[in-house]
């Protein structure tokens, strides 16, 4: 035995105390503040409230503001579901996924949109008609619609108190001046309830439509920028547009390859170097429930669904 | 009322805390994440404790789950009157304990029928409107009647009452409609229930 191997059969039969951590990781004084912040949010929606952003286990960008709304309002009886761009099995949502299932024993995970009650999300909505009881969490890097606009926070906020939005306008008609057209795709800007315009976090501007009157609560953390916002069930969410440029979302030529779903978010894989490539749904947790219900795709590697 | 008084009573008559404080703040916050997101709706809130009267235990239950050194709270007449409800939640919740209603986070009004002007609390700033009052209401009866309430959180219209309001309740809160995103923010409770009023919500009919 070396004296290496020694020192560490020492230290284990010392009993060194495991590392535990309070449920779902933070402590209780920073849930009750996470917590005062998101009841004002719901209350004033659209409105990106402060908050104090903890250090997380991981580094900012890779969800903070979301695991921390997430670790807030975690019960023992919630089942989580974590995806990352649609996705439940990339390295984001794997990650988060487990690090709540080791600090919040007794939460079960899921992969299947229908069975979650709360439901982290990096950068899509669910395809699937989201329910009542249902909890939409959203990872956010930069909250604030006009930052790219004016950086400073002051103005910004002087902006929202009088609801002086022309400089966002200003910039959607840059884009048609530029492009013909509205060229924002992602994290396109929605005025909520009539009021406050906010930022719905990079997801396609294809999921915005999701957002107006949806069943259930949607909430936004942002944790490098201390900032949490939401949008109550059935409340109005209008993307900002012109009326001879109305707002869009994007149409694909062609069904998804593995289950021919149309209307839904795809994306492009490249296959090999010379110009293959094929149009995969996006959420694979949609895309998977349909194979298994037998649809097929013009790529699927599966069998013909027996008639 | 004072904040400075006489030592508390001993701990021996101290009611008990959440006897499971992870769990029962998680509930009792979850039951009132959904009553703020769904104006008017009565959700279930259970808990055992058992304050010092006034205090009701569902007050007690979200003063335990949302007050801490951070939020001042403000007690109404009723409250005040009696020295054990302030000790009670001194130390359960370390909450400073205020008589300037403009200076606390939450107001615990267990005579809703004597409710102070909403205009007495802080209403928030225009920059950061979320610098406002939360009022906790102890209301005898949750109903369906006689208002009519629309806004975010309610599919179309839902109809909500409360017994005792004042008789210019609706008024009072067109005023504090007005306001918005400033005003203040309401949680009922009730025997096994809590229900919300957030600032986003119209009463648009009184029956």
């Amino acid at each position: 035995m070396t004296a290496l191997e020694q020192t560490q059969t020492a230290s284990t039969s010392a009993g060194m105390p495991a590392i535990t951590y309070n449920f779902a990781y933070l402590d209780e004084q920073t849930k009750r503040m996470i917590r005062r912040a998101i009841l004002k949010a719901i209350a004033i929606p659209g409105y990106q409230v402060p908050f104090a952003s903890r250090e997380m286990p991981m580094p900012y960008g890779w969800g903070t503001g979301g695991v921390q709304v997430t670790a807030a309002i975690l019960g023992m009886d919630d089942v989580l579901k974590v995806i990352d761009q649609g996705s439940d099995d990339t390295t984001n949502a794997v990650a988060i996924r487990g690090f709540f299932e080791t600090t919040a024993p007794g939460v079960a995970t899921t992969t299947r949109t229908q069975d979650a009650t709360v439901i982290q999300t990096r950068h899509r909505v669910p395809e699937q008609q989201l329910q009542a009881h249902q909890v939409l969490v959203y990872q956010v890097p930069i909250p604030e619609p006009l930052r790219f606009l004016e950086p400073r926070e002051t103005e910004t906020r002087k902006l929202h108190a009088l609801a002086d939005y022309g400089l966002m306008h200003v910039k959607l008609y840059e884009d048609i001046a530029r492009h013909g057209h509205i060229a924002t795709t992602y994290a396109y800007p929605v005025e909520v309830d009539g009021r406050y315009v906010m930022d719905p976090s990079p997801i396609p501007k294809f999921d915005n439509p999701k957002m107006d009157d949806s069943p259930a609560l949607q909430l936004f953390g942002a944790g490098r920028e201390k900032r949490i916002y939401a949008i109550p069930p059935h409340t109005r969410v209008v993307p900002l547009d012109f009326e001879d440029h109305p707002f869009k979302v994007q149409h694909f030529a062609k069904p998804c390859a593995l289950c021919a779903a149309t209307g839904v978010y795809l994306d492009e894989v490249i296959l090999d170097d010379r110009g293959g490539r094929m149009f995969v749904c996006s959420d694979t947790d949609y895309c998977n429930t349909r194979q298994a219900e037998g649809h097929r795709g013009e790529m699927s590697a599966l069998p013909e669904a027996a008639e | 009322m004072s904040t400075e008084q006489t030592p508390a009573a001993s701990t021996s008559e101290l009611a008990l805390g959440f006897s499971d404080p992870v769990r029962e703040a998680q509930a009792t916050f979850k039951a009132v994440m959904w009553a703020v997101s769904r104006p008017g709706h009565r959700m279930p809130l259970a808990t055992n404790l058992k304050p010092p009267a006034p205090l009701t235990p569902e007050m007690a239950a979200l003063a335990l789950a949302l007050a801490d050194y951070e939020t001042p709270l403000w007690l109404d007449p009723m409250l005040a009157k009696h020295k054990g409800v302030a000790d009670f939640l001194r130390f359960h919740t370390g909450a400073p304990i205020t008589d300037d209603p403009a200076a606390a986070r939450f107001a615990l009004v267990r005579e809703p029928g004597n409710l102070p002007p909403f205009t007495d609390f802080a209403q928030g700033i225009p920059e950061y409107p979320d610098r406002s009052t939360t009022l906790i209401l102890a209301v005898t009866m949750l109903s369906d009647a006689p208002f009519t309430l629309e806004g975010p959180g309610i599919k179309s219209t839902r109809s909500f009452g409360a017994t005792p309001l004042p008789a210019d309740f609706a008024t009072r809160w067109a005023d504090n409609r007005l306001l918005f995103p400033l005003g203040v923010d309401l949680l009922f409770t009730t025997s096994g229930l809590v229900s919300a009023l957030p600032r986003s919500t119209r009463i648009t009919a009184e029956a």
